[in-house]
């Protein structure tokens, strides 16, 4: 064993490396001496927030993680479900915030390749990305930049892997301006029996890397790598910039899925944060194994690298497969005929020890288990922040002077649709490839991306469907964290229900701020308890997430934002919905009714330039009515068309519904509110449904059945939007104002 | 009839080419791009998608691959060829057509439907009327074709221009109406037999009615007519 470290020096190193004093203690307890360099790195990334959700364990265990669809729950890769026909869904949705907010194409990028990863790990080959992105206002050149260069990255990845981005969304608020938010999310599609576990398991067995070479990149980040004492080399302390290659990526998809195919391997893991440490204890502890690694065989990127840097390089596309020697042979010629390198870099063992050797000295010797299982957990404490008081006692409806005359109205419709929040995304989707596999059947721009599944090309299609939203609306969650998050969930169901897919599942990215401050703790604690109650009120699973801590800037934190991945299945994909009105005379009826709920608004911040007040209530029972309502409604072929309200009100739904169809609508709103609420209110639980007239009456013994609140608000028809007296522009002035808005506000106009 | 589908490292697109004949009633089977042997193949498809990362330039590198002497060689005895999208590329760095594909003209990445004409041309791929329209998806990010002035007026006497791009009347703009800056507005070309058929849309992701229009069906239905013409 190689002491290279003095017992004087070694909590020195800790400390730098990010360990707490406490923390490096446990560490001395668990190996009864002075770690090494390589363990003391080994375990500070192991322990660091971003590993062992140190901080966010106990509240994650709120969520509810079974049900009748789960497969696969939290703790492995990713979290999978059977979506029918012995067909599995494996999806995930993981942030890459702060490499993105430093380099925003290769952030990005890196972040589609490790969420990608994570999926075809499972057994399952990657059918679909989305993603969740939060940018400052793009008056400011930084932001332009940031967000140009994210969308590039993310279809410069995904484009080349084949592997089609279908829906997601942004938003820009100042919260977010000094800490952008990238949250990359993506689904495969298995056969149940091919279901893959990262897990080593048979002593004996062989140890193997697949894919690329291993360099200094991603080591530890720029301001933990070891200070001078420790490093002879100046130029040994380069920024930690992970640069991807998305081609490497596609032919270790199709390496593993052909490896996995031909049943070659006992277990799969990838290699993403904190590298082959956190992937290979990983899969040593779920197997209850040791591991044997001797980092000369690694293929090494750069000269004289230590084995330390071996063991948390981040090195982008790298593979970590456990199989039996005799498969050996079989599975390196699968890697050779996809051109990838594979390396025999250790052993599995029966001593439950994880030990890196250096050719023949070891240099560290430790309990696998305690690297990915003992990291201690936190009872983070938590304050009610102050600032909820303030912003909750504003009162929207009298706080501010609202217009009342026809003509201001239909400029503020206009400029909700053009508001960066609200415009058209065409802008972001055109430069991603969303149709490649073939399965896209709605296209983004709508409320739910909806794929059919079926093995395009290689095997069987089904007339089964997935429907897939990714939604968080961080104003709300900034005024009231746990009904903003309750608001998240509630949103992504009601999109995919607005297509026609029943909520089976869901995956999170909880970005928030520093979990040491009480304050911001409390948020993060409400938003899952939030989560939770909705998840239990609809039945619907966790089956897997992210948590992301430290978005801060300027020593404020962004938005609490609880992204929310949504996951819904169709038996008959022919049967979903889209937002466009169909035909001329169709009836449009508002299912649920309409509050005045502006706090926290598109409106208000738009119009008044004010976030504050209360977000809008949600009452899960009735949310839950009304999406059964329309499921029916779409089951039983009687929606035409089913668009939800969110951000902008009804006035911002219909004149979407009207675009996408290329029909006027004629409205008259009969909900005793002054116009503005009516139009701009943000009340939740509402879906706006189109019929033929003859299947009108249908539609309400469903509302009836089902108990909810509804109104026939007018009929489908011309080429104008007219709300009564109070709004009346035309088809060409509503897409004016909101198709080329994105390119303008990049154009700086 | 019976396609053969070449898979290059980083082809991505060769699943909805073998999706695609299928709905249309036809046989297909992948090709490895380390194989040379087409026999019982009637056409083969150089798929789309990034081949060898576009690592060099689009195409370059695949084209050096062992099946492609073979499809050279198949080519070359008059049996048909098309090259979709990054297959189009490969076909030009093959020389098996003219001219070559340039990035984008606003170097972005394209996905999204555009309208082509189809012009009156000697392609066995394409039978369709001349002057009718068609809707067909694009997915690139270097479509801008170029050649030079001599290649485009022969090609031009020879009916080698298959496709141009059109606004969505038909019209073609005055600037141009191609998404990419590709000249003369060219989206498909073949060679002068009209058996090696190269073009940047998408003809295989609009056939299948489950998943919307089925205008690209005409492209796979061109070539089994004449194949079942010519015995």
């Amino acid at each position: 064993m190689r002491e290279d470290l003095s017992p004087e020096l070694a909590p020195k190193l800790a400390v730098e490396l990010g360990l707490k004093p406490a923390e490096y203690d446990k560490v001395v307890e668990i190996l009864g001496r002075t770690p090494s360099i390589t363990e003391l790195y080994m375990y500070s990334l192991m322990w660091s927030e971003h590993c062992s959700y140190k901080h966010s364990r106990k509240a994650l265990r709120m969520f509810p993680t079974e049900g009748e669809h789960v497969l696969q729950g939290p703790g492995e890769n990713a979290g999978v479900i059977s979506v029918g026909d012995g067909w599995a869904l494996a999806f995930k949705m993981e942030s890459h915030n702060h490499p993105s907010a430093i380099e925003p194409y290769q952030g990005a990028a890196t972040g589609v390749g490790g969420i990608i990863r994570d999926i075809f790990t499972m057994g399952a080959r990657p059918i679909a990305s989305l993603n969740s992105l939060r940018f400052g206002t793009l008056d400011k050149p930084r932001q332009r930049y940031l967000f140009e260069g994210a969308v590039a990255g993310i279809g410069g990845y995904g484009n080349c892997l084949g592997v089609p981005t279908v829906g997601g969304e942004v938003y820009f608020d100042e919260a977010y301006e000094g800490n952008c938010l990238i949250n990359a999310m993506s689904l495969g599609l298995m056969r149940e029996e091919k279901l893959t576990s990262a897990t080593a398991s048979g002593p004996g067995n062989l140890v193997l890397l697949i894919g690329s070479t291993t360099g200094r990149d991603g080591i530890g980040g720029a301001s933990t790598l070891a200070s001078q004492e420790f490093d002879e080399k100046a130029e040994d302390k380069r920024p930690s910039v992970q640069v991807g290659d998305p081609f490497e990526e596609k032919l270790l998809i199709e390496a593993c899925l052909e490896l996995l195919e031909e049943e070659l391997l006992v277990g799969l893991g990838d290699l993403g944060a904190a590298g082959l440490t956190s992937s290979a204890s990983e899969m040593a502890s779920r197997g209850g194994v040791g591991l044997d690694i001797d980092v000369t065989k690694i293929p090494a990127r750069e000269e004289a690298m230590k084995p330390f840097e071996f063991m948390v390089s981040e090195s982008q596309e790298r593979m970590l497969a456990v199989l039996v020697p005799e498969n050996l042979e079989a599975a390196q010629a699968v890697c050779a005929k996809w051109g990838l390198r594979s390396t025999v870099i250790g052993t599995v063992t029966d001593t439950g020890r994880f030990v890196v050797r250096e050719g023949d000295e070891i240099v560290a010797d430790m309990p696998a288990a305690t690297l990915a299982h003992d990291a201690p957990i936190y009872d983070p404490a938590m304050v009610r922040p102050a600032y909820l008081d303030e912003v909750q006692a504003f009162d929207p409806i009298t706080g501010v002077d609202h217009p009342g005359c026809e003509y201001v109205l239909d400029d503020i419709v206009l400029a909700l649709l053009a508001s960066p929040n609200v415009c058209s995304r065409r802008w972001i989707w055109q430069q991603y490839d969303h149709q490649v596999m073939l399965n896209t059947v709605v296209l983004p721009g709508g409320d739910a991306a909806v794929l059919r599944i079926g093995d395009t090309g290689r095997g069987e299609m089904t007339g089964r469907g997935v429907a897939v939203s990714s939604d968080c609306n961080g104003r709300y969650c900034y005024l009231d964290p746990y009904v903003g998050a309750q608001i998240a969930f509630a949103e992504a169901a009601r999109n995919v229900a607005c297509s026609g897919g029943y909520p089976a599942a869901i995956t999170d990215c909880l970005n928030f701020g520093n979990p040491e401050k009480p304050e911001v703790f409390w948020t993060f604690y409400e938003a899952i308890r939030g989560l939770s109650d909705a998840c239990r009120a609809f039945g619907v699973p966790v089956i897997s997430g992210n948590v992301s801590f430290y978005n801060e800037s300027f020593g404020s934190p962004i938005y609490p934002t609880p992204t929310v991945g949504m996951v819904g299945v169709m038996e008959d994909v022919s049967k979903h919905c889209t937002v466009a009105f169909k035909n001329e005379g169709d009836v449009i009826f508002l299912l649920g009714e309409t509050e005045n709920e502006i706090g926290g608004s598109e409106y208000l911040k738009l119009a008044h330039g004010v976030v504050s007040g209360r977000p809008p209530a949600l009452d899960l029972e009735l949310e839950k009515a009304v999406q059964a309502t329309v499921l029916a409604a779409i089951d039983a072929g009687i929606a035409r068309s089913a668009h939800d309200c969110s951000e902008g009100g009804l006035a911002v739904t219909l004149a979407e519904c009207c675009m996408a169809g290329d029909l006027g609508a004629d409205i008259h709103l009969d909900d005793g509110l002054p116009a503005y609420a009516s139009l701009f209110s943000e009340t939740q639980s509402r879906i706006v449904v189109t019929t033929a007239p003859e299947d009108a009456e249908r539609l309400v013994e469903l509302a009836l059945a089902n108990a909810i609140p509804y109104s026939v608000i007018g009929t489908v028809g011309g080429d104008r939007f007219a709300v009564e007296d109070k709004v009346g522009v035309t088809l060409v002035q509503l897409r004016e104002a909101w198709e080329p808005a994105l390119e303008r506000a990049l154009a700086g106009k | 009839m019976r396609f053969g589908v070449v898979i290059f490292p980083g082809s991505n697109c060769e699943q909805d080419v073998v999706h695609a004949a299928h709905v249309l009633g036809h046989e297909a089977d992948y090709v490895w791009h380390g194989d040379t042997d087409l026999a019982g193949f009637d056409a083969i498809v150089l798929p789309g998608g990034f081949s060898y990362g576009d690592y060099i330039r689009c195409g370059a590198v695949a084209r050096f691959s062992p099946v492609m002497a073979e499809v050279v060689r198949f080519a070359e005895r008059g049996a048909p060829v098309i090259g979709i999208c990054n297959g189009f590329q490969i076909l030009a760095e093959a020389h098996l057509l003219p001219g070559a594909l340039l990035r984008n003209q606003g170097l972005k990445f394209i996905c999204k439907e555009i309208t082509v004409t189809v012009e009156k041309s000697a392609c066995q791929w394409m039978d369709a009327t001349p002057g009718s329209l068609l809707r067909l998806p694009i997915n690139h990010n270097e479509g801008n074709y170029i050649c030079d002035p001599e290649t485009l007026a022969r090609m031009e006497a020879n009916g080698q221009i298959v496709l141009r791009y059109c606004e969505s009347d038909g019209s073609r703009a005055e600037g141009g109406s191609a998404p990419n800056g590709a000249l003369d507005d060219i989206a498909g070309i073949c060679n002068e037999r009209g058996n090696v058929f190269g073009l940047m849309p998408h003809p295989e992701r609009v056939v299948d009615p489950a998943t919307g229009h089925t205008d690209g069906a005409v492209v796979f239905a061109s070539i089994a007519r004449r194949l079942a013409e010519v015995g």
